[in-house]
């Protein structure tokens, strides 16, 4: 974007982008009505204009108990995800713009502040107070949606965040105590704080087994939050684990898995966020086996990836928020044929889908090629296999499936309307972006961390292996379609630990405990009204030590001391 | 350099004396008398930031009483360690008096507020003249100009019990000083010398001599007196309780950080850490005794009724853990402990203010005076949960950054028992603010009892400090970066 216009923002040594977010969604909170809506523009505008006015460097550093803390660590790798970031809080809150719901669109500002905090700290304490405060306000945006699973998915999501934050916190202490240096740079190997960190990050990553919240909590959000959660919280720990732990070997098996894992459910899944909430596991699991990988064009391809995946899956998000909104339906087996009364959204979907499918022309194809080509490069013919096989699997279910039961195939007798105006205008920027970054990838090579890219996505063999692998499903798709109906019924992955099995444990240790705790509490009844008896005997006001004592006491108190003195400094 | 300039540490000692009697002669028009003295205190601080700046330009500032050389002559010395009590003094007896001129109206008779400022005067110029002379006599002179004005100060309290407390001080606070005139007397006897620094020049030579052993512990535990050491606090709950608010307020937040600044002084500067500590284990008798006083007063503070005496208590508390950042004998522990001297002193001060104006409307200080204040008074009670939460040591507060590196310290001398035992004790502040906290604010207020916001001359002194509790609790730079110099300094002896 630099060589077009160039500015600075000026106010970068206090201000830093994740600040006008916040401080822009906290202004939210006073306003009503008109004046609401220009200020939930506003800001996100003013913080795309300040992340394009950021020259790298470091701003907004402050000392804080010994401790330097840093809010504007601007270096490529932080403005690869700022921009999207920025480009994404906008969007989003362009797509939310009719919404009447003020807490909804405070929680969102500050979410994408928060995330964007993340993102330009250069410290780590920055980095968990912002990573804490992403939790804090993203959790409103599923509790707003008002049902009563909402609230319990919600409450579900704060847990296993909260124990991200603690795993992070417990890493971030130990590490300080062993190097004695708060900076977030690559993190050394093989300590304790390495694993605490990398596990607090990967909970944020959703990678399997510690991915259910994701699944469990997008599909629960409200339509709008949905957009916004779907692009921060896992990109923002996509960021942490490139700047953290390049070439971490365990993240190449476990980016892999995901990538598999997250297809697989995703053909079970009914629920049609359900279903695009799967494919975020398996998409990170390419940045995630990227970042594992480590040499720089797999943590360009991580990066981009990120970037695009970013918008379209917001897109992919957007338009089924559109369906649900207009339908009030979110299941597979209760849409169809939908095409007719929603255009647009059609075609904005598919543009998406295709994205995420890699197709040529489109954003997802120049990002996640460079991933398989790091691999290939690398000669590990089996995760290469095993991720094109993901490709495959993605194709299969959000290209094929989705759209074929949603706006095609048998028609469910709904009559929707087009979605709102505002939510189309969101949708189509973003889709103009996915076609534009397909058409012209030098846009997005240029703002990657490792310079110079030498890559090029359109060489005749990526664009012929892709065409032959995407033809080749929609063959198989078409050809067993009848086994591909979804089926109504929910399934549980390994959220199944918490939300059955740990219900059942705690309402057995409930109902046994209860009376365990009766039993302990009559026993300690005695010695603890006796210890507070003997409390307020000495210390209560008519007690020995809170008397008013006679001067001659206090004296002796005195003579005491001094005796207690000098045997201790003659012997 | 102006004459100003020049005679800046000699000012800061005279110039309250001076306006003392002037004051006295006021005595017929409280007005007067309370505008000069608020001229004072503020020339004061005006003084001592100036001092500041010398001191952070020039590193040590010293001054000879009436041109004779020191050995000889008396010897003004502001160095990094002292200049940050000078500060907490003159700033604390600024802010409190815009707050005195209601409060004493209301608690103090008519007649007697032109004594009542001419003594805040002598305690103030006590209190600044022993935390600047370098000399050992001088200390004590000061010392006794300090207790004689803050013994007239509570015994002006409303009161009857105000005089018995003042007298109970003045035996204590006598048994303290003179204590304190027989370890000097001793260490005359030895060295030949007064100044300060000569006597920390020529003390090695005599180490080992009994009677120099027997000077330092007749000047800590004179001075463990007069800073209420646990368990030699006896005198100060009821000499804060019965005091009259600006009382209370001034010599909670200044009289016993002065004497913590002399013993500090006197054990790191004079004898050294290396005698106090390493030959003859004083952290032996100092740690136990902090950790005492830091729990025994805390449990105390939670059943008391009466929120000052509650309060005088939680200050024996605090006191505790000064001396136990002291008895670390490191430079982060002493750094802790200078650094509380200071935030202890404003946080206190505010809450000793809060209670100030609930006196001034409620007419009294007990629970039940308090019950539903939060919502009569809520800016009175706002901002004593804030200071509150600052004695406790709540992140973004003044006490927290003090409790961090207390801990920070311990964990640092490998005493991590201790530091469990620093978190516990908090909890026990928490018990014992919330209890005021519960009746304020969550019982209804009594019916028969019309109340209205305190007046503004003492809400806003009330504010200014709380408001600086949150400041100091969040840009900690000029505290933290003062007490790791004046650590530095004691720790190296006498520069």
């Amino acid at each position: 974007m630099h060589e077009w216009f160039v500015i600075n923002w000026p106010f970068i040594e206090w201000l830093p982008p994740s600040l006008v977010l916040i401080l822009g969604g906290l202004l939210v909170s006073f306003l009503r009505g008109v004046v609401q809506k220009l200020m939930l523009l506003a800001a996100p505008t003013l913080a795309l204009v300040a992340v394009l006015g950021s020259a790298p460097g470091a701003y907004a550093s402050f000392e804080f108990l010994n401790m330097q803390m840093t809010l504007g660590r601007v270096d490529p790798l932080s403005l690869v995800f700022a921009h999207v970031f920025a480009i994404m809080a906008l969007v989003g809150a362009i797509y939310a713009l009719h919404v009447r719901d003020t807490i909804q669109h405070v929680a969102a500002l500050i979410y994408a502040g928060s995330a964007m905090g993340v993102v330009f700290a250069g410290d780590l304490v920055t980095l968990y107070v912002f990573w804490e405060l992403m939790m804090l306000s993203s959790v409103w945006l599923i509790w707003r949606n008002r049902r009563a699973a909402s609230l319990a998915a919600g409450f579900r999501y704060l847990l296993v965040h909260a124990v991200s934050g603690v795993l992070l916190l417990a890493g971030i202490v130990i590490y300080y105590t062993q190097t004695g240096s708060l900076s977030f740079d690559a993190i050394e190997t093989g300590s304790p704080a390495f694993w605490l960190i990398l596990l607090g990050f990967m909970i944020n990553a959703a990678v399997p087994p510690l991915h259910a919240w994701l699944t469990d909590a997008y599909p629960e959000a409200t339509v709008t939050g949905a957009v916004f959660l779907c692009a921060f919280t896992t990109k923002t720990a996509v960021y942490t684990l490139i700047r953290g732990f390049p070439e971490a070997e365990v993240l190449v098996w476990l980016g892999t898995l995901m990538t598999l894992w997250g297809v697989t459910y995703a053909v079970l899944a009914n629920n049609i966020r359900r279903l695009l909430a799967y494919h975020i596991v398996s998409q990170v699991g390419f940045m995630v086996a990227g970042i594992g990988l480590g040499t720089a064009m797999a943590l360009n391809g991580s990066a981009a990836h990120a970037f695009t995946h970013i918008l379209y899956k917001a897109l992919l998000f957007m338009s089924a928020g559109a369906i649900i909104q207009m339908t009030g339906r979110a299941k597979l087996t209760e849409l169809g044929g939908l095409y007719r009364h929603m255009p647009l959204t059609f075609v904005f979907y598919m543009i998406a889908a295709f994205s995420i499918s890699a197709l040529p022309l489109t954003s997802g194809f120049v990002s996640k090629t460079m991933i398989l080509e790091a691999y290939a490069d690398h000669q590990a013919a089996f995760v290469w296999l095993v991720l094109s096989l993901a490709s495959a699997g993605t194709f299969l279910s959000v290209g094929l499936k989705l759209p074929w039961f949603v706006f095609m195939g048998r028609d469910s007798g709904l009559r929707p309307r087009e979605a709102p105006a505002n939510m189309l205008v969101a949708m189509g920027i973003v889709a103009f972006f996915c076609i534009f970054i397909g058409v012209y990838p030098q846009w997005l090579y240029q703002m990657l961390p490792h310079q110079p890219v030498g890559y090029n996505a359109y060489t005749l063999a990526h664009v012929f292996w892709d065409l032959q692998l995407l033809s080749f499903v929609g063959l198989v798709f078409f050809v067993l379609l009848k086994f591909m109906a979804p089926k109504d019924k929910i399934t549980l992955d390994t959220d199944w630990f918490y939300r059955v099995a740990a219900p059942h444990a705690v309402g057995l240790i409930h109902r046994h405990g209860t009376s365990a705790w009766r039993n302990l509490l009559a026993a300690m009844r005695w010695p603890l009204g006796r210890i507070f008896a003997q409390a307020l005997r000495y210390h209560g006001p008519k007690g020995i030590l809170a008397r008013t004592s006679p001067t001659g006491s206090m004296v002796l108190w005195v003579a005491v001391l001094l005796t207690a003195t000098l045997l201790l400094y003659y012997i | 350099m102006g004459l100003v300039q020049l005679h800046l540490p000699a000012f800061q000692v005279i110039l309250p004396m001076l306006a003392a009697p002037l004051v006295m002669l006021m005595a017929r028009s409280p007005r007067a008398a309370w505008a000069t003295a608020t001229l004072v205190s503020w020339l004061s601080l005006a003084i001592s930031l100036m001092l500041l700046v010398r001191v952070q330009a020039e590193g040590v500032v010293t001054y000879h009483m009436g041109g004779w050389l020191p050995p000889v002559g008396i010897e003004y010395r502001v160095d990094s360690v002292n200049i940050l009590v000078l500060l907490v003094i003159s700033f604390i007896s600024a802010v409190v008096m815009p707050f005195a001129r209601q409060s004493v109206a209301s608690e103090v008779r008519e007649d007697k507020h032109g004594y009542f400022y001419a003594a805040f005067l002598l305690a103030n110029c006590g209190l600044l003249g022993i935390a600047i002379t370098g000399d050992a006599f001088n200390i004590f002179v000061f010392f006794e100009i300090a207790a004689l004005a803050s013994y007239s100060l509570i015994a002006t309290g409303r009161e009857r019990q105000a005089v018995m407390a003042s007298y109970q001080y003045l035996m204590m606070g006598t048994i303290g000083t003179t204590f304190l005139l027989i370890g000097i007397g001793f260490l005359y006897i030895m060295t030949g010398t007064l100044n300060l620094m000569d006597l920390a020049a020529r003390l090695p030579e005599v180490n080992d001599t009994r009677t120099v052993r027997a000077a330092l512990a007749f000047i800590v535990v004179g001075i463990s007196l007069k800073l209420a050491l646990f368990p030699l606090h006896l005198w100060l709950p009821n000499a804060y309780a019965y005091a009259p608010s600006m009382v209370t307020v001034f010599l909670s937040a200044t009289a016993t950080k002065v004497a913590i600044y002399v013993l500090m002084r006197f054990i790191f500067g004079v004898f050294g850490h290396e005698l106090s500590f390493n030959e003859l284990e004083m952290n032996l008798l100092l740690m136990p005794l902090a950790m005492l006083g830091i729990l025994i007063p805390s449990i105390v503070a939670i059943f008391h009724t009466n929120i000052k005496r509650m309060f005088a208590y939680s200050s024996v508390a605090q006191v505790g853990y000064i001396i136990l950042g002291i008895s670390f004998a490191s430079t982060l522990g002493l750094m802790a402990s200078v650094l509380h001297l200071f935030n202890h002193a404003i946080t206190k001060a505010a809450l000793f203010m809060a209670l100030g104006c609930i006196a001034y409307r409620l007419g009294g200080v007990s629970l039940i005076h308090m019950t539903g204040a939060g919502q009569r008074m809520p800016w009175t009670m706002t901002a004593f949960v804030i200071a509150g939460l600052s004695l406790i040591g709540v992140p973004l507060t003044a006490g927290f950054v003090t409790k961090w590196h207390l801990i920070l310290a311990a964990l640092d001398g490998g005493l991590w028992p201790i530091a469990v035992f620093l978190l516990g004790t908090s909890v026990l502040a928490l018990l014992y603010v919330w209890r005021v906290v519960e009746v304020a604010f969550f019982r209804p207020p009594l019916r028969r009892i019309k109340v209205r916001e305190a007046p503004l001359s003492l809400l806003l002194p009330t504010w200014f400090l709380t408001l600086a509790c949150l400041y100091f609790g969040i840009e900690t730079s000029l505290p933290v970066g003062l007490a790791e110099r004046a650590a530095e300094a004691l720790m190296g002896g006498y520069p």
